[in-house]
């Protein structure tokens, strides 16, 4: 059915069988990989104590983690690594320059903030 | 002057009306967009909480003591809950994701069934939240209590288990002496602790009745201090026979406020008070979004039962609205590191 009304872009992406078991064992794959990685989360969280002298490496790599996650949820679920690369950057852009910016500005003006006024008044 | 283009567009070429520049549809491109802004409005949030959070410091509770809670298994399970949580909303990407998949094979059957699961999930973590939440308001036995000094400190240790009350004099309820209360004690007891109407081991109800309580001990009772007083210092441990006292002392000195249980907007068991309210407006915000991505999901689903997107030749509906589901899904792991984990 061709309508010409209609532009096609990429609304009959279809893929026949083969291709779409190859599809699916990706997906299985990030599947088990993402449960991992969560699970992994949670005994390191359990093990290790905030007091602990190791507890500053343990949030970089649950913050690591994290990325490593969304990453495979925007990438493979979302299919963002399957679209034209202008497209991929226009979506990923502001959050590479502006988010780690202000997420540096405003953890690093909350801890000035929490030593100049004094220890927080519940 | 306005005047038409110096030369016309070929209408195949990029911008010039039949072709994508992005090689996609415009309902899919204005998807990405209104998820590009969804995500900037729970990064701000995520932002705003982790400024609190590095100006509070020591005061902030901990994660895996605030939520170690299991449905029927009591305490003592840090963090296991939250992670099946994010469980099952990873395990509802992924049907989604095959519903997707099904779609680009015209599998008609496949897509309804991935859907579904996709739905059942998300009812699973909306349920989940709920149940959370009710744990997160009703807090825990031992509560916040408030030390002489005007400091603050959370309790841990072994709540001993309330065994019944006894009437000494009654009331317009409990109208015989000695006679034996023996349901939602717990509760009665926390909310007479709390309004002041608890006094040397001796409680009084809302109908007057003054009973004794028989209640175990409590033991391996730790105070741990969040918020500064004249004497105590935020991060300051009592613990041993002194802090059991100490604590005993407090719940039974029938004074108003003196110990806080759960959380509401006001006011917190488990830290400051801005810990409360972000918890709520964060995870309460994605839940709304979760809730909605179910009803938009039951919507797409009657859909392609009835065949729908079918006669229509393909199944982008399914795929942008799995685009909006893997939102929630990622957005959840970002709350879950920075609201449980770190």
């Amino acid at each position: 059915m061709e309508r010409d009304d209609v532009i096609e872009y990429s609304l009959y992406t279809h893929h026949d069988e083969e291709a779409g078991k190859k599809i699916r064992k990706k997906i299985w794959f990030v599947t088990i990989l993402l449960t991992v990685i969560t699970a992994v989360e949670v005994f390191l969280g359990a093990m290790i104590k905030q007091d602990s002298a190791a507890w500053p490496y343990v949030k970089l790599t649950f913050i690591a983690l994290t990325l490593l996650k969304a990453g495979y949820i925007v990438l493979t679920f979302m299919h963002l690594g399957d679209e034209k690369k202008v497209l991929k950057y226009m979506i990923l852009a502001p959050y590479i320059v502006l988010i780690i910016y202000l997420i540096f500005i405003a953890l690093t003006e909350g801890v000035y903030i929490g030593a100049a006024v004094g220890k927080y008044s519940v | 002057m306005a005047g038409h283009a110096s030369h016309e567009l070929s209408s195949d070429s990029p911008w010039g009306g039949k072709v994508s520049p992005f090689a996609t549809s415009y309902g899919k491109l204005m998807m990405w967009f209104f998820l590009v802004s969804d995500a900037l409005t729970f990064g701000g949030l995520l932002i705003a909480y982790g400024f609190t959070r590095h100006d509070a410091q020591d005061a902030w509770p901990i994660g895996e003591e605030t939520f170690n809670s299991m449905p029927f298994l009591g305490h003592g399970y840090p963090l296991l809950y939250v992670a099946l949580m994010t469980f099952i909303l990873i395990v509802s990407s992924v049907t989604m994701v095959l519903a997707v998949e099904a779609g680009h094979r015209m599998d008609r059957k496949g897509v309804t069934k991935w859907l579904a699961a996709t739905i059942i999930g998300g009812f699973f973590f909306v349920g989940s939240q709920a149940w959370e939440w009710s744990h997160f308001i009703h807090g825990s036995e031992f509560g916040k209590v408030e030390l002489a000094d005007g400091s603050q400190a959370i309790v841990k240790g072994h709540f001993g288990e309330i065994k019944s009350f006894t009437v000494l004099e009654p009331g317009t309820h409990h109208t015989k002496k000695g006679e034996k209360i023996t349901d939602d004690l717990l509760h009665t007891f926390q909310h007479a602790a709390a309004g002041g109407h608890l006094k040397d081991g001796k409680i009084t109800l809302h109908d007057g009745t003054i009973a004794s309580v028989q209640k175990e001990a409590d033991h391996d009772v730790k105070l741990v201090i969040k918020k500064d007083g004249s004497k105590n210092k935020i991060g300051d441990v009592l613990d041993g026979k002194p802090a059991c006292d100490l604590y005993g002392s407090i719940i039974n000195s029938g004074e108003k406020n003196k110990v806080i249980y759960g959380a509401n907007l006001e006011q917190n068991e488990y830290g400051p008070q801005q810990y409360g309210q972000f918890f709520f407006f964060i995870t309460g915000f994605h839940g709304f979004h979760v809730f909605s991505g179910v009803i938009i999901n039951i919507i797409i689903l009657l859909g392609v039962m009835k065949g729908t997107y079918h006669s229509r030749g393909h199944y982008e509906m399914v795929e942008k609205t799995g685009l909006y589901w893997h939102f929630v899904d990622l957005v959840w792991v970002f709350v879950f590191t920075f609201f449980y984990l770190v």
